[in-house]
């Protein structure tokens, strides 16, 4: 564990005792958890390589309750992290020794589907995957679609502005939410947004999506509902290297077509996922294209048909276009297998999620595998094609002395990589812990001060989740002065009329 | 001195910030200008003109992205666009008929800024939704940068979220990354006419809510109706339209207009008729012919259209975009934008609203954008004084002392 956490406050700790009375006041029963037994589940999230066992879990029911609990944090300077079903793949739900860690499970209802303006106001803690299977039946769906859609949270999609595999086409969280009601950590509860499209003034909402959970605690959220298109199809291009894989993804967007969703992955991958789902996949090419299109069955056939002659354009030596749903879910069952499968092959993997600009895949495939060679460790790739989002599988022991250290530095390597060529350090797994000390490679001091005063105004004490996407904690008094290097200058020598 | 300052890049943009910070004078900031009658009239002592940091400096096509100056006509940008096939997915509504200025004129500073958006807004998002990246300089004097030139990015605050739709209160803005997206290969609308307003929001409803993926409805209540370009006749219209390869867009046509056959028979219109519609939708073009008539903009639960309608003066002309959440609403005097009815029926439905045109003595006086509660104020004057904490950005533009 190599990321340091804010120093516990030895004065909160202790008066934990107390602390843990006045939140049972706040949130009776069994809202309260302050056993380390059975604290044990709530020290990690996806990213398991850290744990932290909380000061004390408070799992609240109502917006008031959260309202309580923060306004007592609040006075009494406490530390707060939120967390919704802990699915983080970057720890921005890992807790602080000294801090509460609200945990938001039991927001878990759908207070309202609005089939007449197309969305639905639901709890925070209710899974992304709930929200489109409660208005199936109605031929509708919630677009964002992260591979944890089964146990992530609406909340913590809010926090993360998940995505999925559909974004170049329906966008990520923050194209798909109209809304949310949130707690400051002063205790006071704010409305940002409704039914109806854009802000009232400026776009706070756009702000919380994506905050990682550091400018407030979201406990109702507005989302968009579409209707499903009408069919689906997805074809299977197998290339004999990564340039002519990505040549076709060029040719696709530059023929005016943007596919339901268009995944890549090279051979190791493929590999892993074929022995271990049996998709059908061919096993004699280098990169692998899924391309999925989505509309009326009319205009999925023209568009596959034009999908198919531009793949034979780019050198593609396999081109299978789905024949029926149960095809094209088998299509994707190995793509959305492909973390497991490679959890099969290696003992442990680590996960990244750099975006590069889609033209330099094939050079930072390229120095890819020399960083590769550089750690003695095998690399995978999985790559949501349409939008430049990479996720590297670095495959490593975690039982041999050094290795996770290695594999580590090997994942910061790629994400500077992935500066390098244009792209950002992360696409869709947030900072958290994880990438928080990397923020200086993308942004300069100026930047992450602005960043911060955004924090300072929604938490001016720096209570919720620090430690988290920011390297180093600046007090919101400092950040305030004003250094006014200008001072007295003369007219600047700018032309004037 | 003078009295407006116009610098020629990134650099100078910044001296200027702060320059006026160190001399405590209040800049007002404009691109071509064309709506700087909306909103509450300056308190500037300078104007800070960036239509001088112009020309496109990054455009790939097959990644979908540009990225140009701030003060880049959004003209030359639509012809760039336009010559591979591309467009601004947002179709950003123009102002500048309704504002007494020439159509066509603008920059995408300002398009950003103003968080325009048109008739695809209910499909395909506003400008916010297509703002990957920016460099701008804070109302500290400080060049920040945010966002990238990829979708796909969440890494630290979504800054330019806030930053768009801000009406330079917080930021100048020197240089803008955008999604850009394939033009559609042609599109349809299809018509009923002679709904009420009621009836049409239902209709609109079906329409969005069906699989026929219509990129924009509209309905043009009678009054207006004879204003817009490319109906069939000057009737009540309800619109909608259907973008997309051929094959496709002739199956909708048939789909839409087999399920929306309990709202009475269709005309179709075709793509030329279509195109000449939506443009002057998108135009605002009935209010937009004479500017004594003090204009709203509502935004509201696309269900609530014709209630919000309804709760209005019926001397005031109107009609509905993105499918009955957007209302347009011109009121019958020029002194009196009636702010109270807006006020209250968007308070009692839900939403928001703007006095978008109004005599200056007015805007001075009536609160020009929806008026907060004392916690969401509070904060946006706190976010204010993040990035601007002297107030020398376009200050009381949106709110007083914000």
């Amino acid at each position: 564990m190599s990321v340091r956490m804010p120093e516990p406050d030895g004065a909160v700790l202790a008066r934990r005792a107390q602390i843990v009375k006045a939140l049972r006041t706040m949130v009776p029963g069994e809202g309260v958890i302050a056993s380390e037994r059975e604290m044990k589940p709530f020290e990690t999230d996806g990213l398991t390589a850290y744990h932290q066992l909380p000061m004390v879990v408070v799992l609240p029911e109502t917006t008031e309750q959260v309202s309580q609990v923060l306004a007592y944090c609040h006075a009494e300077g406490i530390k707060v992290v939120p967390r919704g079903a802990g699915t983080s793949l970057s720890g921005g739900a890992l807790p602080l020794a000294d801090g509460v860690l609200l945990g938001m499970a039991k927001f878990n209802k759908i207070k309202e589907i609005d089939f007449d303006n197309r969305v639905a106001v639901v709890e925070p803690g209710v899974t992304n995957l709930a929200v489109s299977t409660a208005v199936a039946h109605a031929g509708f769906y919630y677009a964002p679609d992260p591979s944890s859609q089964i146990a992530c949270t609406i909340g913590g999609n809010v926090a993360e502005n998940s995505g999925g595999v559909h974004c170049l086409k329906y966008g990520m969280t923050t194209n798909n939410v109209l809304g949310c009601e949130i707690v400051l950590i002063t205790g006071e509860v704010l409305r940002f947004g409704g039914k109806h499209l854009d802000s009232e003034g400026y776009d706070l909402l756009g702000l919380i999506v994506g905050s990682e959970g550091l400018l407030g605690v979201v406990t109702e959220v507005t989302v968009r509902l579409l209707k499903k298109p009408e069919t689906a199809r997805a074809v299977l291009v197998g290339f004999p290297s990564s340039e002519d894989a990505g040549e076709c993804v060029s040719q696709i967007i530059g023929a005016g077509i943007i596919p339901g969703g268009m995944e890549m992955m090279d051979k190791p991958a493929i590999h892993a996922v074929e022995e271990f789902v049996h998709a059908g996949y061919p096993l004699d090419v280098e990169a692998l294209l899924i391309v999925e299109l989505d509309g009326p069955g009319t205009e999925v056939d023209y568009l596959i048909a034009r999908v198919e002659k531009i793949a034979q354009r780019c050198r593609a030596v396999s081109c299978q276009a789905s024949t029926s749903e149960q095809q094209r879910l088998l299509f994707w069952a190995g793509r959305k297998a492909a973390f497991p499968a490679v959890g099969r092959i290696s003992p442990d993997y680590y996960c990244m999620d750099g975006t590069i600009p889609r033209a330099q895949l094939p050079l930072v495939l390229k120095r890819m595998k020399e960083l590769s060679a550089k750690y003695g460790l095998s690399v995978a790739n999985v790559f949501h094609a349409g939008d430049g989002n990479l996720h590297p599988l670095i495959l490593y022991d975690s039982n041999k002395p050094g290795e996770l250290d290695r594999a580590e530095n090997f994942g910061s390597d790629i994400l500077r990589l992935c500066v390098e060529v244009g792209g950002v350090l992360t696409g869709e797994h947030g900072v958290g812990v994880e990438k928080r000390d990397l923020m200086p490679v993308m942004f300069s001091e100026i930047d992450l001060a602005a960043q911060q005063r955004v924090k300072c105004a929604f938490d001016a004490k720096g209570l919720l989740n620090p430690g988290k996407v920011f390297p180093v904690l600046h007090r919101c008094a400092e950040l305030g002065r004003m250094h006014i290097s200008g001072g007295k200058l003369p007219f600047p020598d700018i032309p004037r009329f | 001195m003078t009295d407006i300052l116009k610098p020629r890049d990134a650099k100078e943009v910044e001296d200027a910030v702060k320059w006026a910070l160190g001399n405590d004078k209040a800049l007002e900031l404009i691109g071509q200008g064309t709506k700087r009658v909306l909103g509450r009239p300056s308190q500037t002592d300078i104007t800070l003109d960036l239509s001088g940091l112009s020309g496109v400096t990054l455009y790939e096509p097959a990644e979908l992205v540009l990225s140009a100056k701030a003060g880049t006509p959004l003209a030359e940008i639509e012809a760039l666009l336009d010559k591979n096939n591309q467009q601004l997915d947002f179709e950003p509504m123009d102002y500048g008929p309704l504002l007494g200025n020439e159509a066509g004129q603008g920059t995408i500073g300002g398009a950003i800024a103003t968080n325009l958006s048109g008739p695809r807004r209910l499909k395909a998002g506003a400008a916010r939704d297509h703002f990957l990246g920016v460099t701008a300089v804070t109302g500290r004097g400080e060049t920040i940068k945010s966002g990238g030139r990829v979708v796909k990015n969440v890494t630290g605050y979504d800054m330019c979220k806030v930053l768009a739709g801000s009406w330079g209160t917080l930021a100048a803005m020197t240089d803008i990354t955008i999604k850009v997206l394939p033009k559609p290969e042609t599109e349809a609308t299809v018509v009923f006419e002679g709904l009420d307003d009621e009836r049409a929001c239902a209709a609109m409803a079906a329409a969005i809510g069906s699989s026929c993926d219509v990129s924009a409805a509209a309905h043009l209540p009678d009054h207006v109706a004879s204003y817009f370009d490319g109906l069939p006749s000057p009737e009540a219209a309800t619109v909608l339209r259907l973008e997309g390869v051929a094959p496709s867009v002739a199956h909708r046509k048939e789909s839409l207009a087999a399920l929306m056959k309990p709202f009475g028979p269709v005309a179709l219109l075709s793509e030329a008729h279509s195109k000449a519609l939506w443009r002057s939708v998108r135009q605002v073009r009935p209010f937009a012919v004479s500017q004594e008539r003090p204009l709203w903009r509502i935004s509201t639960a696309p269900g609530k259209g014709f209630e919000v309608a309804a709760a209005i003066t019926p001397a005031a002309q109107m009609f509905y975009d993105w499918g009955g959440g957007l209302i347009w609403v011109a009121m019958p005097f020029a002194d009196e934008p009636d702010a109270g009815s807006i006020r209250r029926a968007v308070a009692a439905l839900g939403g928001h609203a703007t006095l978008v045109r109004a005599p200056a003595a007015i805007r001075a006086s009536v609160a020009v954008f929806e008026p907060q509660g004392a916690g969401l104020a509070a904060l946006s004057k706190r976010v204010k004084d993040g990035f601007d904490p002297k107030g020398v950005l376009n200050p009381g533009r949106m709110w007083a002392g914000v």
